[in-house]
């Protein structure tokens, strides 16, 4: 199809404000779906085509309306795929801002608006559920139109639910999203702006052509990593899988690969032939590296090779997640795992733990740090036990975080990242009631239980977003716990100098409880280098043996023995001591934000 | 035809009344049966006679209250059992007046263990202990009339209720009636046993306070000049009993982990590789026995490795070294060079025999000490 019919865009949206439900009116009303097909969430819940033994989900479907070739294209839902936003958006012309008439702007919505804004798109704001009784379009439309910077009386009003006015969405799609503007004629670009791994035929990749035109059979290559592989087959989603000659400029879909590993074809990265190769590759792309990272260890040490499989099949369908083996002398064998950010690392332990059927101990989270040794080279550190001793100077990843408030809660919320070794950036009326405050906040003071105190010092009105701004210096120290001298590297920490006490306290205060009396008194202490910060003692145990033993008794006295073993062997041992795993596991969720 | 059995334990079930924390195999009232009990376990000894030794070292009628039993009837049976160096019955102190004292002395008995348990009347009230603090003074009184010189007290310690002071009194009283030898239980809340549901909480609640008493007795007692020989049994001295060895024969045989024959219901024997407890009812014992068989029993397997497991375990409980020898394959050698570190245990080369001993403190922590010794 010529490139003056084609139009790309997306539907962005905080979560539930309706960007399924309008997907739905919208696959419904161009008949991309026949009323018989139609369900709620049609294109996350629909039977893929199993006769060829495809499992993925559409990222981009194709619909008809009134002439022209309109291309949805799905993006993530969450903050810590920033990265993938953008590329997705970057596939786009325009895009559907979606806000909830009852609940107005959120900070998903900004950051989605501000994302969509750096890539020069047209935004066609929506206004969605006017139909709720609480419902206030007008104010909303107005907070909308003051934000994008669009007169009031072009935001357009819906309910995607009954599907009032979803046919003005359509009509303001074709009539303001401009098309398509890459030379059909140039060597072939495409943006791979998304991509999934079927175990059968290998990686496939969701595009935007932007030059030229790619033929099934041809030979490609990904410019910025340098594969190379054969355009097993081309086609498009409408929403079923449809394989297709070519793909031409403007035009959006899928390339199947054959490659067997993700991490071979980026997203952001661009395709090219190789018979007619492109100069330069499409501008953007960028390498993701993992902020955030914690310790992953299987809670039964037999479930070590089960744990490595599973990461092993959970990284070809996510190239951002990292890992490598890490022993731990409390934890035994697991895994350093990095992620782009805390939902990343929820979503990954969520799915080990339900897809793999695991059961995970996980460590207090960290970020990434970078260390200059004295008269060394700055070097970044993933765990705090690679953190030396003695150290120059430490910088850590900083953030723009994003809080939209009703105005009441505004002091609550300063005071929060004030604590957080927060520094104040920006304050903002987005109307007579909410409250937009930006802060740069070092990311490792969110990762732990932030969002948790965010959402209740505000009964769960704040809503929040992050972007990463890079590393800064911070007067950082590592925090080692020792159990009868011994250090436990899984209980290390590194934070900021001023937060070091009171910490290494609560630490040492909470294992106190959890370590049984032992033979022998045992301290158990917080230290920063040599300088003990926190001390506690249990107790030595004066009296443990059972008087009586006679000939009737010594069978059963026996089995009691051998139950008090066996005891023993399932306690990790560190130096002398004898600590049950759940002692780890209690100080483990006080650092995961578990305020008891 | 003879075995090598030495050691012979005779249990006596019946009782006036049981108490409640006790989980020993008794039988209460039944006066009627006793005759038809006494026929039945020397129908036992015949059918297990080859078992034994021609010479045995040691007896001892256990309970129930052994003394609580028809005395014509106890009498009968003592004379029927074999003979030994060492005869102990163990005895209720209401039921020690000076005949049954004069019988038991005639039958052969040469060793009485009094379970007085305690001698203030309030923790005597909790245990359900009929005597009060004069039964027991009585009892010793009428068995020193009755000519025995090797007297044993059993005391309880760590009841609900029980202060310091009341332990200290409760030692002092026992030690002003001199006994050769002195066992000292600490209370436990049995599974199971009406106690455990009347005090259960209580006891727990009271560990942490309560720890110091085991601590409290073996000071005492060492003190007083008895040797503290077994986890929870002492003796008089040697050097303050003319010489003799006052530790129970019968009892270290068990530590030592020779073989040992039990004729009664719920008794349990050890002998060679095999292990067996009689079944605990009175009316089907009797039935089998009357008919000429062995009552139903329990038999577990004891392996060689199994045995030398129960000798670290027996043996740790001594105040004597442990020889190791062949129990050498028992031990965890690093969990023993720990124990050594914490100054818990001592390994000892004397004249080319290996031994090994836990130290006052290591006894003191017994259970968890021995899990760490044994591999």
């Amino acid at each position: 199809m010529d490139q003056g019919h084609i139009r790309n865009f997306s539907i962005i949206a905080h979560i539930d404000h309706g960007k399924s439900t309008l997907a739905d009116r919208i696959l419904q009303l161009t008949e991309t779906v026949s009323a018989r097909e139609m369900r709620e969430q049609v294109l996350d819940t629909m039977e893929l085509e199993r006769e060829r033994g495809i499992t993925i989900k559409a990222q981009a479907v194709r619909v008809a309306w009134k002439g022209h070739q309109l291309n949805l294209i799905d993006t993530p839902g969450h903050v810590d795929f920033t990265y993938e936003v953008s590329r997705s958006l970057q596939a786009c012309e325009g895009a559907v801002l979606v806000v909830d008439a009852a609940q107005g702007i959120e900070a998903q919505t900004l950051a989605n608006a501000y994302l969509a804004i750096e890539n020069d798109l047209e935004i066609v704001p929506v206004v969605n559920k006017i139909d709720l009784p609480q419902a206030d379009p007008d104010g909303t439309a107005a907070e909308l139109a003051e934000l994008i910077g669009e007169r009031p009386d072009r935001v357009l009003r819906i309910s995607a639910k009954t599907g009032e006015g979803v046919e003005a969405v359509l009509d303001a799609i074709v009539e303001r999203v401009p098309p398509p503007t890459g030379d059909p004629g140039a060597p072939p670009r495409a943006l791979i702006f998304d991509s999934s791994y079927d175990q059968y035929r290998g990686v496939v990749a969701f595009v935007r052509v932007v030059d030229g035109s790619f033929r099934t059979r041809e030979r490609l290559r990904a410019m910025a990593q340098g594969t190379r592989f054969e355009a097993e087959e081309l086609g498009f989603f409408s929403p079923t899988m449809r394989a297709a000659d070519t793909l031409d400029a403007g035009e959006v879909g899928y390339v199947i690969t054959g490659l067997k590993d993700v991490s071979k074809l980026r997203v952001g990265d661009t395709l090219t032939s190789e018979e007619r190769p492109a100069a330069e590759p499409l501008p953007g792309y960028k390498d993701v590296k993992p902020m955030v990272f914690a310790g992953l260890f299987p809670t039964d040490s037999d479930d070590y090779p089960e744990l490595r499989d599973a990461l092993e099949r959970l990284k070809l369908n996510d190239a951002a997640l990292f890992y490598e083996p890490e022993t731990s002398q409390a934890l035994g064998f697991g895994f350093r795992c990095g992620f782009l950010g805390l939902l990343h690392m929820e979503i990954v332990r969520e799915r080990l733990e339900r897809e793999f059927d695991l059961d995970l101990l996980v460590t207090a989270p960290n970020v990434a740090y970078r260390v200059k040794p004295p008269n060394g080279e700055l070097v970044e550190v993933h765990t705090p036990s690679e953190m030396p001793n003695e150290v120059e100077e430490v910088e850590e990843p900083y953030i723009k975080a994003s809080v939209i408030v009703p105005k009441e809660y505004v002091g609550t919320v300063m005071e929060l990242n004030n604590d957080r070794r927060g520094r104040f950036d920006q304050l903002e009326y987005l109307s007579e009631e909410r409250v937009h405050l930006t802060y740069e906040l070092p990311l490792a003071e969110i990762v732990l239980d932030y969002y948790d105190h965010l959402k209740s010092r505000t009964r769960g009105y704040a809503s929040f977003d992050y972007d990463l701004i890079g590393f800064r210096p911070g007067n950082l120290v590592r925090v080692d716990v020792l159990v009868g001298g011994e250090p436990v590297d899984a209980l290390s920490l590194i934070i900021h100098r001023d937060s070091a006490y009171e910490r290494g306290r609560a630490l040492v205060e909470r294992l106190r409880e959890e370590i049984p009396r032992q033979m022998f008194d045992v301290a158990i202490q917080a230290a920063i280098g040599s300088r003990v910060i926190a001390r506690e003692t249990v107790k030595a145990r004066r009296k443990d043996v059972l008087a009586k033993c006679y000939g009737g008794d010594i069978t059963r006295k026996r089995k009691l023995l051998e139950k008090q073993k066996a005891g023993k062997r399932r306690m990790k041992q560190v130096g002398m001591v004898e600590v049950p795993q759940e002692a780890f596991l209690a100080v483990l969720n006080l650092g995961n934000g578990d305020k008891r | 035809m003879s075995g090598d059995v030495r050691h012979l334990y005779v249990h006596l079930p019946f009782c006036a009344h049981r108490c409640g924390y006790c989980d020993f195999v008794t039988v209460v009232g039944r006066r009627g049966q006793h005759t038809a009990y006494v026929d039945a376990v020397l129908a036992e000894l015949e059918l297990e006679r080859g078992l034994l030794a021609s010479e045995l070292e040691t007896i001892f009628l256990g309970g129930g209250t052994p003394t609580f039993t028809e005395p014509g009837e106890l009498a009968r049976l003592l004379e029927a059992l074999p003979a030994a160096g060492e005869v102990t019955v163990e005895a209720n102190p209401e039921t020690v007046t000076p005949e049954l004292a004069r019988l038991l002395h005639r039958s052969g008995v040469t060793r009485v263990s009094i379970g007085a348990q305690s001698f203030t009347p309030h923790l005597l009230e909790t245990l359900e202990r009929r005597a009060g603090p004069d039964a027991v003074r009585a009892a010793v009184y009428a068995l020193r009339d009755a000519g025995f010189d090797n007297i044993s007290l059993d005391l309880i310690y760590g009841v609900p209720g029980q202060s310091a002071a009341d332990l200290e009194r409760d030692l002092s009283a026992a030690l002003a009636l001199e006994p050769e030898h002195l066992s000292c239980y600490e209370l436990e809340a049995k599974p199971g046993t009406r106690f455990a549901r009347a005090h259960g909480a209580e006891l727990a609640r009271q560990s942490e306070s309560m720890e110091s008493y085991f601590e409290r007795v073996v000071t005492r007692l060492v003190g007083a000049g008895y040797r503290w020989y077994e986890t929870a049994n002492f003796c008089r001295a040697p050097e303050r009993a003319g010489g003799h060895d006052l530790r129970a024969r019968h009892n270290l045989a068990y530590w030592w982990g020779r073989d040992y024959l039990g004729l009664g219901i719920g008794a349990v024997s050890t002998v060679g590789g095999k292990r067996w407890r009689n079944a605990p009812r009175l009316p089907a014992y009797l039935a089998a026995l009357e008919r000429g068989e062995g009552p139903a029993r329990e038999v577990e397997r004891l392996t060689a490795e199994l045995k030398i497991r129960e000798r670290v375990m027996l043996g740790l409980r001594l105040d004597e070294p442990l020889a190791l020898g062949a129990l050498e394959g028992a031990l965890d050698p690093e969990g023993v060079e720990r124990l050594e570190r914490l100054g818990l245990a001592v390994r000892d080369a004397d004249g080319g025999r290996e031994t090994l001993a836990l130290t006052s403190r290591g006894r003191f922590l017994g259970d968890g000490a021995t899990a760490l010794a044994i591999a």
